[in-house]
C-alpha cells in the first residue's frame, strides 16, 4: 500500500487516483504538510478553496509585519519562514510551492467526505471528486460566510468580501448585513462621488444595534444626504440576473443590482468538521477535535493540525505540517520540535531526567492530567512551568496576585490558614492541585503555601489551565469539586476540616448568573447562602419605592447568612454585577454547620452586625439627605456600568478638580517609550466623575481570550500586562469590551527634555505628534498591542497619577471605593 | 523576597484606597500648616531680634531671611522641570503643587521682612516686585483651578476635543449640499461660514468668548426666521443652528482652557525675569560689600 502510493505520479491529471494524503487548507500548516510530503515523494494533493494560497495570512492587512513566536520553538519546515512582511512571506511561499513541485489545487472547496481509511472520498463544491487514502484537514478557523437564504444564493454577483472598494465604477450594489463589516464597505462604496455607485444597504431590524455608534452615525449621514439608500425591515427575497427582490414591510419589490456584497456574518468550521464524524473535547466554544499524538482525529484516517487543531501560531503549524506527515510515513521516532524547549524547562528538576520520565511521572501522578493524551500533556506544559522546591520553601505568599494554578507531582505542601501563626497549617498532598481559587475568581492568594518535603510541581498559566478544564472533563469536576471546598475553608478561616464541611461540599451547587439576575430577593424568605466565587454583586434597597445602592460585594465574599442565623426576610436584594458565579449552599446544611461550630457562628455573626449598621446609616441618611443617597445610588451604578464591577483597579478623575492639563497622559508617553495608555478625554462620565479609557485590570481579563502567542498575562502586582511576543494581531483589541488597547509601533526615541527645553529639539513632554514618529521611526517597527501595565517596576506607581498636579487623577480599587463617603464626599 | 512583594502590596492597596483629595488640602493641609510655622518663625524673629543698624537685607538677620527666601524661589521655580519629568524617583506633583502654592505665598512675608520696607527704583525692588507679580498670577492661578473645570466638564458632555472637531465637520459635510439650491447670496453667506477657521478669533476672542465677526452667525441672521415653507432653506437654517451650536461648545471649551492657561503665560517668563533680577540683585549687593 506504501509502495503504491508513493510511484503514484503527482500530475494533476492523475487527481481521480487514489492518493497518499489530500491535504485540505493551504494555511501555513497545510503547506508544510504538502511540502514535506513532496519532499517524501509521497503522492497528494492540496486543496485550497480559494485561488491563492494560505488565505487567513491573505486577508492580513497590506504591508503586515508577520511575526515569527516563539523565538525558541526551532522550525521544522521544508518551507521557510522567518518574521517579515506579509508580502514577503506569502512570496516565497508561492515560489518554494512551485519549486517544490507541490501539488496545489485551487478553487477546491471541500464539500464533503465519505468513507474510511485507506479509501476517503472527497467531494469538493464544484462537483469534482478526489480519492485518498489519508486526510489531513489544515483549514484553520475562518469558517465560512453565511451566505444568503433566499433562491439565487449561488449567483455569480454575490461576492463575501471586499478588498478595494475603489475599484468599482458605475454599478448597483447592494450591502447586505447590518454589522459593522456591512456599513464600512456600504460607506466605502459611496465614498468617491467620482465612482457614480448606487449603494444600498439592506437590514432585517429597524435599527442598526450591532454596530458601533460611530459607523451607525456615519451611515444616518450618508443617508440624510442621499449617499446611500438604507432600507429597513428588508430582507433579499431572490437573486436574479441584473436584479435582486426585496421582501420589505409593504410587500415585495424589486430593484436593480450588478453586485450583491453579503456581510452576515460567518459559521465557524466546526459543524463541517463534525460532520465528517470527529468528535470535540467537549461542548464549549473553545473547544478542540480529540487528537491522538499523531494528530489522528476519533476519525481514523483523518488528522486535524494547525489553528483548527488549537494551534495558531504559523511555527506551530508549519511544525505540525511536517510532523504529521512523517507520522504517516511511518515514522515513529519523531521527536516533536518543542522537545527541545521542554528539556530546557524540565532541567529544574531533581535527578537528571529525560522529558518522557517526568511526562510520565506527571500523568500517572496528577489526578487532574490523567485524561490527557501524551501530546495534550506535551502541549499543556509549553504553557506551563515546573519548579522544585526544598522543604520550607514559599511557594506563594498570601495577597500575592496570581492566576496560575499549581499542582502536585511529587511530595507534599502545607498551607499555612492563619494569617497570624504560621505553625497552624492544613496539608495538600501529591497528586492534588492548589492555587484554583486565583485561577477562577481572579482574587489575589489566600493563604501561604510552603513546601513539605521536597517538592516537585506543576505551575499552570491561566490560559494553560482553562484549556485543561476545557479539554478535560475529568478535570473540570475535580478543580470544581476541590475548589467549593478550599472556598468554604477559606472563608470560616481555621477550625474547620475538609470532614466538616463534606456534606455542605456535597450540598453546595455552582450557578452562572447573568450581569443584573438577582440572587435574593428583598423580602423573600428563601434560606439559602451564597459564595461569590467570580465576578461580583451589588447590594440595594428598596426605600422610598427606589432601589438604594447599599454596597458592592467583590468575588471571594458570601451573602445571604443574615436569615439563615436570624430567622428573618430577606432585607435587601443581591444582583450580579457583571457575569458571575456564585456557590449555593442550601441553608438546612449551613445550619446544621453553625450549630455544630460555635465559633464559626460568632464570626457570622460579627460580619453582619457589619452590614446592619450600613443599612441603618443609610436608611437614617436617607431621611435628611435624600440627594446624597439619590446622587450616590446613581453614581454607584454608573460606575459599575463602566465595568468597575470586574476591575481590580481602575483610573478615575474627579472632573471638578481636571485642569485638562493631560499631564496624566504626558506623563503615561514618557514612562512608556513615548506613547500614552490612557485616553483621557474620552470615557463617560457622571457628575463630574470621569472613567476614562483606560485599563482596568480586570479579574478575568477578556484580552486574554484569543491571544494566539499568550502574551498577555498578569504581573507581579496585579497588573495586566503584555510581553513582547505580541504579535499584533488586535485580537486583544476587539476583545477588551473598554477601548483600552490601541496598536502602534513603538516611536523612536526622543532627544532629552534638557535640549528640548533649552534649545526646542525634538517633541518634547509627552507623546509625539503622528507625523513627527512617522518621519523620525523606523518604517519597519511592528505595529503591536500596547496598554496600560499600571506602571509595573516603576518606582513610586502609577506615573498618571503622580503626574496629576491637582489631585484630580486617582487610581482606586472598586471595592474600596464603591462606599457611601467616597463616593458622595466633596473636594474642594 | 517575600516581605518586599508584600510592602509594595501594602503601598498599592494603600493607594487604591485612595479618594478625590485636592492639592490645596493635600495630606490635611500638610504644606499650608508648614508655610504657617516658617512665616510666624521669621516673622517674630524679625520683631524680637534686635538688627542694627536697622532691619534691612544687610543686617545678618536680612541675609537669613534673603537667603531662605533665595533657596525657595529658585526650588519653586524648579516645579517646571519637575513638572516635565514622570519617570524618576518616588514622588507626586501633587504633593510638589501644595507645597509650591503654600511656600509660595509665605515667600510675600519672607521677601517682604528681607526688605526692611525699604523701596526704590533700584535692582533690588525690581526683584521684589517681580516676585509679587509671581505670586498675584499664581493666586489667580489657584482661583482658576479651583473654579473653573466644573464647567470644563459640563460643557464637554462626554465629547473630546477631536469628537467636537468630527461634529462639526459632519454638520459642515451636510451644509455643503444643503446649500446647492440656496440663492447666490444666501449661499455665499454659507460658503464664507464654512471657509472660516474653527478657530478663528484670535487669543482675544478666546478669553472673551466673544466673535463679532463670526460668519456662522452673520449667516444664520440672513436666513429667513422660523419656518418659510421653502425644504431647502429650513434645511440650512437647521444646519446653521447646529453649527453654531457645535462651534459656541468648542468656544467654550477653547475659552476655559484659556482662562485656566493664560495666568502662565505670565508666571513663567517672570520667573525668568525674577531669576535673572535676583542674580542681579545678589551679584551686586557682593559687589558693592
Ligand atoms: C490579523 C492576524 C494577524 C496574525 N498575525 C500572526 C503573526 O504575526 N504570527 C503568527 O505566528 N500568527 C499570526 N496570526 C495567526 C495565524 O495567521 C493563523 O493562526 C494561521 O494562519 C493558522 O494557520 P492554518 O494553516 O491552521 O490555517 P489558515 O491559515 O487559516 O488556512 C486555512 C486555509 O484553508 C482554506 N480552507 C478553509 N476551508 C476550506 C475547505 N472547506 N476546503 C478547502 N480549503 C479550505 C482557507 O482558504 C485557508 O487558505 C494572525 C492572525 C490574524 C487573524
Ligand atoms: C516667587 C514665587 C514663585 C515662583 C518662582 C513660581 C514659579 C513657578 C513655575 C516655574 C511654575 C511652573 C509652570 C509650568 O512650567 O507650567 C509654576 C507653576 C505654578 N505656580 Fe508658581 N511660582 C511662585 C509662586 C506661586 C504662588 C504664590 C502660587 C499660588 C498662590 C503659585 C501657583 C502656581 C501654580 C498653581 C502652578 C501650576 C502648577 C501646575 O499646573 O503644574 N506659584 N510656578
Ligand atoms: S485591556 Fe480591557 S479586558 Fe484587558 S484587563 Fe484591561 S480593561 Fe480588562
Ligand atoms: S498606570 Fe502607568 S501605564 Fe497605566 S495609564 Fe497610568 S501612567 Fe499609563
Ligand atoms: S493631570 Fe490631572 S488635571 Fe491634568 S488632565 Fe490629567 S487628570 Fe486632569
Amino acid at each position: 500500500m506504501v509502495v503504491q502510493g508513493v510511484n503514484l505520479s503527482r500530475g494533476g491529471d492523475r487527481l481521480s487516483d487514489l492518493c497518499k494524503v489530500a491535504i485540505v487548507g493551504s494555511g501555513p500548516a497545510g503547506l508544510s504538510a504538502a511540502a514535506r510530503a513532496a519532499a517524501l515523494g509521497m503522492s497528494h494533493v492540496l486543496l485550497e478553496k480559494t485561488d491563492h494560497l494560505s488565505d487567513t495570512i491573505f486577508k492580513y492587512q497590506k504591508g503586515k509585519h508577520v511575526m515569527a513566536t516563539p523565538s525558541n520553538l526551532v522550525l521544522r519546515s521544508d518551507f521557510d519562514f522567518d518574521a517579515g512582511k506579509r508580502e514577503t512571506i506569502l512570496g516565497i511561499w508561492d515560489d518554494q510551492a512551485a519549486g517544490q513541485n507541490v501539488n496545489v489545487k485551487y478553487n477546491a472547496e471541500v464539500a464533503k467526505v465519505e468513507g474510511e481509511k485507506g479509501n476517503f472520498t472527497i467531494e469538493l463544491k464544484n462537483g469534482e471528486t478526489v480519492r485518498a487514502e489519508a486526510i489531513v484537514l489544515a483549514i484553520g478557523t475562518q469558517g465560512n460566510p453565511n451566505m444568503l437564504r433566499c433562491p439565487g444564493a449561488e449567483h455569480p454577483m454575490i461576492q463575501y468580501q471586499l478588498d478595494d472598494p475603489g475599484e468599482y465604477f458605475d454599478e448597483h450594489i447592494t450591502v447586505v448585513g447590518s454589522g459593522d463589516a456591512g456599513i464600512e464597505n456600504a460607506l466605502g462604496l459611496a465614498a468617491d462621488d467620482a465612482q457614480r455607485n448606487t449603494v444600498t444597504i439592506l437590514n432585517r431590524r429597524d435599527s442598526f444595534a450591532r454596530a458601533k455608534a460611530a459607523n451607525v452615525a456615519l451611515l444616518e449621514e450618508a443617508e440624510q444626504e442621499g449617499r446611500i439608500s438604507v432600507r429597513r425591515e428588508t430582507n433579499p427575497a431572490e437573486v436574479k440576473d441584473g436584479e435582486l427582490v426585496l421582501d420589505t414591510r409593504d410587500g415585495q419589490e424589486t430593484i436593480r443590482c450588478d453586485r450583491i456584497i453579503a456581510r452576515t456574518g460567518s459559521q465557524p468550521p466546526r459543524g463541517f468538521v463534525e460532520a465528517m464524524g470527529i468528535e470535540f473535547t467537549s461542548e464549549e466554544r473553545s473547544a478542540f477535535p480529540k487528537l491522538t499524538p499523531a494528530f489522528e482525529t476519533t476519525k481514523p484516517g483523518i488528522h486535524v493540525i494547525g489553528a483548527l487543531a488549537g494551534y495558531p501560531l504559523i511555527k506551530h503549524c508549519m511544525n505540525q505540517g511536517y510532523d504529521v506527515i512523517e507520522f504517516l510515513n511511518g515514522n515513529e521516532d519523531l521527536k516533536p520540535a518543542d522537545e527541545p524547549i521542554l528539556k530546557e524547562k524540565f532541567a529544574v528538576l531533581p535527578g537528571n531526567h529525560d522529558v518522557e520520565h517526568w511526562l510520565d511521572i506527571f500523568g500517572s501522578n496528577v489526578q487532574i492530567l490523567e485524561e490527557l493524551s501524551p501530546l495534550q500533556l506535551r502541549e499543556l506544559m509549553l504553557d506551563s512551568t515546573v519548579h522544585a522546591y526544598n522543604s520550607g520553601d514559599v511557594i506563594f505568599a498570601r495577597n500575592e496576585p496570581g492566576s496560575s494554578m499549581f499542582a502536585i507531582a511529587q511530595g507534599n505542601v502545607a498551607v499555612e490558614v492563619n494569617p497570624d501563626d504560621a505553625s497552624v497549617t492544613v496539608p495538600i498532598e501529591q497528586g492534588s492541585i492548589f492555587g484554583e481559587v486565583g485561577l477562577i475568581s481572579g482574587r489575589r492568594r489566600g493563604a501561604t503555601i510552603r513546601a513539605d518535603g521536597p517538592v516537585v510541581a506543576i505551575e499552570l498559566s491561566r490560559t494553560a489551565a482553562l484549556k485543561l478544564i476545557a479539554t478535560s472533563p475529568g478535570a473540570a469536576r475535580a478543580v470544581n469539586r476541590i475548589a467549593v471546598e478550599r472556598q468554604l475553608l477559606q472563608m470560616f478561616g481555621s477550625g474547620l476540616t475538609a470532614q466538616d464541611i463534606a456534606p455542605l461540599v456535597e450540598a453546595s451547587e455552582v450557578m452562572e448568573i447573568k450581569a443584573g439576575q438577582k440572587i435574593i430577593e428583598e423580602g423573600a424568605d428563601d434560606k439559602d447562602v451564597f459564595i461569590i466565587r467570580r465576578g461580583s454583586m451589588i447590594v440595594e434597597k428598596n426605600i422610598g419605592g427606589r432601589p438604594v445602592f447599599l454596597s458592592y460585594l467583590p468575588a471571594g465574599s458570601y451573602v445571604g447568612e443574615m436569615a439563615v442565623i436570624d430567622g428573618s426576610a430577606r432585607t435587601a436584594t443581591v444582583k450580579a454585577a457583571i457575569k458571575a458565579e456564585v456557590i449555593r449552599l442550601p441553608g438546612e446544611e449551613f445550619m446544621r454547620l453553625l450549630d455544630a461550630k460555635p465559633r464559626i457562628r460568632e464570626k457570622a455573626l460579627a460580619d453582619m452586625a457589619g452590614r446592619r449598621e450600613l443599612n441603618a446609616f443609610i436608611e437614617s441618611r436617607k431621611g435628611e439627605f435624600d440627594g446624597a443617597v439619590d446622587m450616590y445610588s446613581e453614581t454607584a451604578a454608573f460606575l459599575v456600568d463602566q465595568g468597575l464591577g470586574e476591575a481590580t483597579d481602575v483610573l478615575l478623575i474627579d472632573e471638578k478638580l481636571c485642569i485638562g492639563c493631560d499631564n496624566c497622559e504626558k506623563a503615561c508617553a514618557d514612562a512608556h517609550e513615548g506613547l500614552s495608555r490612557l485616553d483621557r478625554e474620552a470615557g463617560k462620565s457622571y457628575a463630574h466623575l470621569h472613567v476614562p479609557t483606560s485599563c482596568r485590570h480586570c479579574e478575568h481579563p477578556h484580552c486574554m481570550a484569543d491571544c494566539p502567542p499568550n502574551a498577555i498575562k498578569r504581573g507581579p502586582d496585579g497588573e495586566v500586562f503584555i510581553d513582547e511576543t505580541c504579535i499584533g494581531c488586535g485580537n486583544c483589541q476587539r476583545n477588551c469590551p473598554y477601548g483600552v488597547i490601541r496598536m502602534d509601533a513603538k516611536p523612536p526615541k526622543k532627544p532629552s527634555l534638557l535640549s528640548w527645553l533649552f534649545f526646542g529639539s525634538g517633541p518634547g513632554p509627552g507623546e509625539a505628534s503622528y507625523s513627527w514618529r512617522k518621519e523620525n521611526g523606523d518604517p519597519e517597527q511592528p505595529k503591536q498591542a500596547i496598554k496600560c501595565d499600571m506602571c509595573s517596576g516603576i518606582e513610586g506607581g502609577p506615573a498618571c497619577v503622580r503626574a496629576c498636579p491637582t489631585g484630580a487623577a486617582i487610581r482606586v480599587s472598586p471595592d474600596k471605593f464603591l462606599t457611601f463617603t467616597k463616593i458622595t464626599e466633596d473636594v474642594e | 523576597m517575600a516581605s518586599k512583594a508584600q510592602n509594595k502590596f501594602q503601598q498599592d492597596e494603600q493607594r487604591r484606597n485612595a479618594d478625590h483629595v485636592s492639592f490645596l488640602k493635600h495630606r490635611n493641609w500638610r504644606w499650608l500648616k508648614v508655610a504657617a510655622i516658617l512665616t510666624v518663625i521669621l516673622s517674630l524673629g524679625y520683631a524680637l531680634i534686635d538688627q542694627e543698624p536697622r532691619p534691612n537685607g544687610g543686617s545678618w538677620y536680612g541675609y537669613t531671611l534673603g537667603t531662605i527666601g533665595l533657596l525657595l524661589i529658585v526650588w519653586l521655580s524648579l516645579l517646571g522641570i519637575r513638572k516635565r519629568r514622570p519617570t524618576p524617583g518616588s514622588w507626586s506633583l501633587k504633593n510638589w503643587t501644595s507645597a509650591h502654592v503654600w511656600l509660595g505665598l509665605s515667600l510675600t512675608v519672607i521677601g517682604t521682612l528681607h526688605t526692611g520696607f525699604q523701596i526704590g527704583w533700584n535692582v533690588h525692588t525690581l526683584a521684589y516686585v517681580l516676585m509679587l507679580l509671581v505670586i498675584v498670577t499664581g493666586i489667580y492661578g489657584i482661583w482658576a483651578y479651583a473654579t473653573l473645570p466644573a464647567g470644563l466638564s459640563s460643557n464637554r458632555k462626554e465629547m473630546t476635543r477631536s469628537d467636537m472637531i468630527e461634529a462639526l465637520t459632519a454638520i459642515d459635510r451636510q451644509l455643503e449640499s444643503a446649500a446647492q439650491p440656496l440663492d447666490r447670496q444666501q449661499s455665499d453667506l454659507v460658503i464664507a461660514a464654512l471657509g472660516q477657521n474653527v478657530f478663528y478669533g484670535g487669543a482675544l476672542g478666546r478669553l472673551t468668548g466673544s466673535y463679532p465677526g463670526c460668519a456662522t452667525n452673520r449667516a444664520l441672521k440672513n436666513m429667513p426666521m422660523g419656518r418659510s415653507g421653502e425644504e431647502a432653506e429650513d434645511r440650512v437654517t437647521n444646519l446653521l443652528t447646529r453649527r453654531a451650536d457645535q462651534l459656541g461648545q468648542i468656544r467654550r471649551h477653547l475659552r476655559i482652557r484659556a482662562l485656566l492657561e493664560v495666568w502662565l503665560f505670565i508666571h513663567i517668563p517672570a520667573t525668568i525675569a525674577l531669576l535673572a533680577a535676583l542674580l542681579a540683585h545678589v551679584i551686586s549687593v557682593f559687589y558693592y560689600w
